[in-house]
């Protein structure tokens, strides 16, 4: 009993940070039906972005509470810059071209990042300052809970629910829904497109960006190509709960991360990565929707 | 799908090479040659261009054999790289299991090979050719991984450790005759009626469908095809290096395919022969650089290549077209240039 909690609450704080990275898919597919490839190393670059800024000031002599979200909201800012100008300068102009093409684009945008990742910040891991160290850790009988997970989960939870609030409260989420509803009517009706469109993956990558700092917090080893597998990770994620849709995106990520959670708790580590493709090829075989996405018919 | 505003360059001006087998000849002179050559490559040629030419050889069946389902069905597949292992690991272990060292052991271990590989392409083909575009593209992705982690966790053929010891098979005679009959191959395949099936659903589904295409059979079948080449090119390289490891065949193998075919043109097997030499060069070219600076450039290169090519040429050096339908306009222009000016 004591056992399964554990990994209930570890899967939880895994789902939570497949959930941030799954947002942003699910936004940009929203608007452009487009598959961001490039998003998992926007993560990565999160992460280092984090990285840097700690060792710059020095913040991990001091670990608080301020130092985590000053670090947050660079990262946070410094992505949503970086996906800025991907989207400016490689898929804007090839809004017009087939999705193949933006698709090799954007494949191309993934490992141009990984790679230049390399060059600049070196193929080793990296060792992730601790901004933020909590006391100790919370005991309940034999429970062990590391209160970092506790506030990775509350971060990320908090951070959903200001997407959430963007996105139905916001005049700029009301045109992002419009944009993602139809492009063409969206953009007869006065909507600036390509600014929403900016916006939306501005709005992606900060949350990529925040999860690659928390990720540095909670597995301190941070590397240039840390970003493939949970940036594929979590596009199954957003895959299971319905491609463009934003709760979906949450349950499926924290699906995910339970599953694979309990997958390697229960059974074996092996197989880890191949779990979620394999949920991935089962979704698209028996509900290719995912579970919360609504129905698309085909036109000729 | 990828060019839906251009003439369907390969179906309405593409003419039928002369037809039935009469352009046979061609190839087995070509294989012939091969084989006279591979006696002076192997004795004269300096060791270090021997190897380039051996894995270029290995990366043109690799980049063809992609082409057909990448380009000429137009389905964006990531995953080759995992139909390559799985002919590789086959036949090596055939290949060191009965210690079985002639010609015609090694023949059986590449078609066994290539035959599982076959088998795989049918396994995961069959559910994931339903899906489209960039859905496919993923879980062909998954599908190049999951064979991966199940290779490392196979201990018959050394998990993570690899497989060593494989025997020394392939020489410049088989790894060209194997791109000989592969091109050939892809050649008769895209000139018949399922290449025009398969090139119909490229253009569009849809209408193919409309058309009595099987669509789903037709692209089962180009997959099937393309992992059958894909995993002799295993072999090949098996016994080539005479070791294998899961690791090497990763994402990055898939990609650097993938990148030939977008280079030399998605529905071109000319151009996936002359962007296989190319890349398979250039990778060579680059290693000095790599050296003095410690950092492997070729992936930041190829990378940027692909987005700029896609920003500029997305059609790529050949685009649809091969070299039977402009060699000869050509050479008459050079020979001749009034002739041709008038019948044009």
């Amino acid at each position: 009993m004591i056992e399964l909690i554990q990994h209930l609450v570890n899967g939880l704080s895994l789902g939570a940070i497949y959930a941030l990275i799954a947002l942003g898919y699910t936004m940009v597919f929203g608007v452009l039906q487009l598959i961001n490839f490039a998003h998992g190393d926007v993560y990565m670059l999160g992460a280092f972005i984090g990285l840097y800024v700690s060792r710059h000031f020095a913040l991990g002599d001091h670990p608080s509470l301020g130092n985590l979200i000053g670090v947050l909201v660079c990262a946070m800012i410094g992505c949503a810059i970086v996906g800025f100008l991907i989207e400016r300068m490689a898929y804007r102009p090839l809004r017009k071209s087939s999705r193949i093409n933006v698709l090799i684009t954007a494949v191309g945008v993934s490992l141009f990042l990984e790679f230049s990742g390399q060059l600049l910040f070196g193929s080793d891991p990296k060792f992730f300052p601790q901004i933020y160290k909590p006391e100790g850790d919370w005991t309940l009988g034999a429970l062990v809970i590391n209160p970092l997970q506790v506030m990775v989960l509350g971060i990320s939870l908090t951070l959903m629910a200001l997407l959430q609030f963007v996105i139905f409260k916001t005049r700029l989420g009301r045109a992002m829904r419009a944009v993602s509803f139809n492009h063409d009517l969206a953009s007869l009706m006065g909507i600036p497109t390509d600014r929403v469109i900016s916006y939306t993956f501005m709005l992606g990558s900060a949350l990529a960006g925040a999860a690659g700092v928390l990720v540095g917090l909670t597995y301190p080893k941070i590397e240039p190509l840390m970003g493939v597998m949970p940036g594929l990770k979590a596009f199954v994620a957003a895959v299971l709960g319905g491609v463009g849709n934003v709760v979906g995106a949450v349950v499926g990520a924290i699906t995910l991360g339970l599953a694979e959670e309990f997958l390697v708790g229960y059974w074996s580590p092996n197989y880890r990565d191949a779990l979620a493709f394999a949920i991935l090829i089962l979704i698209l075989l028996f509900k290719p929707t995912g579970l919360f996405g609504a129905k698309r018919t085909e036109k000729v | 799908m990828t060019q839906k505003n251009e003439p369907l360059k390969n179906l309405s001006t593409h003419r039928e090479p002369r037809s039935g087998l009469r352009t046979l000849w061609v190839w087995l002179a070509s294989l012939a040659l091969v084989w006279a050559l591979d006696f002076w490559v192997t004795d004269q040629l300096d060791a270090y261009f021997f190897t380039i030419l051996m894995y270029a050889g290995i990366n043109i069946t690799l980049a063809v054999s992609l082409n057909l389902v990448n380009g000429f069905t137009g389905q964006f597949s990531m995953g080759h790289a995992g139909f390559m292992s799985v002919g590789g690991y086959v036949a090596a272990y055939l290949s060191t299991r009965y210690q079985a060292e002639t010609p015609l052991a090694f023949v059986t271990a590449l078609v066994s090979g290539g035959l599982a590989a076959a088998g795989a392409g049918y396994i995961v083909g069959l559910p994931s050719l339903r899906l489209k575009g960039d859905y496919l593209a993923i879980v062909t992705l998954g599908f190049g991984e999951i064979i991966r982690v199940v290779l490392l966790n196979i201990d018959a053929v050394g998990g993570a450790r690899g497989m060593t010891n494989i025997p020394p098979l392939t020489t410049f005679g088989w790894v060209y005759s194997v791109v000989v009959v592969t091109v050939f191959s892809a050649w008769r395949l895209v000139n018949s009626s399922h290449g025009r099936a398969l090139l119909s659903v490229r253009e569009d589904e849809i209408a193919a469908e409309a058309m009595g295409v099987n669509i789903t059979r037709a692209k089962l079948r180009a997959f099937v095809i393309a992992a059958f080449f894909a995993g002799i090119a295993g072999g090949l390289f098996g016994h080539y290096l005479r070791y294998l490891n899961p690791a090497t065949f990763d994402f990055n193998r898939s990609f650097e395919i993938i990148i030939m075919v977008v280079l030399g043109g998605m529905g071109s097997i000319t151009g996936s022969v002359v962007a296989a030499l190319f890349l398979s060069g250039i990778r060579e070219a680059l290693r000095p650089l790599q050296e003095i600076t410690k950092i492997d450039f070729r992936m930041v290169i190829y990378s940027l290549m692909l987005i700029i090519l896609m920003l500029t040429r997305p059609n790529g050096l050949f685009g649809t077209r091969e070299l039977s339908e402009f060699l000869p306009a050509w050479l008459r222009d050079r020979l001749d240039p009034k002739a041709s000016r008038k019948s044009t």
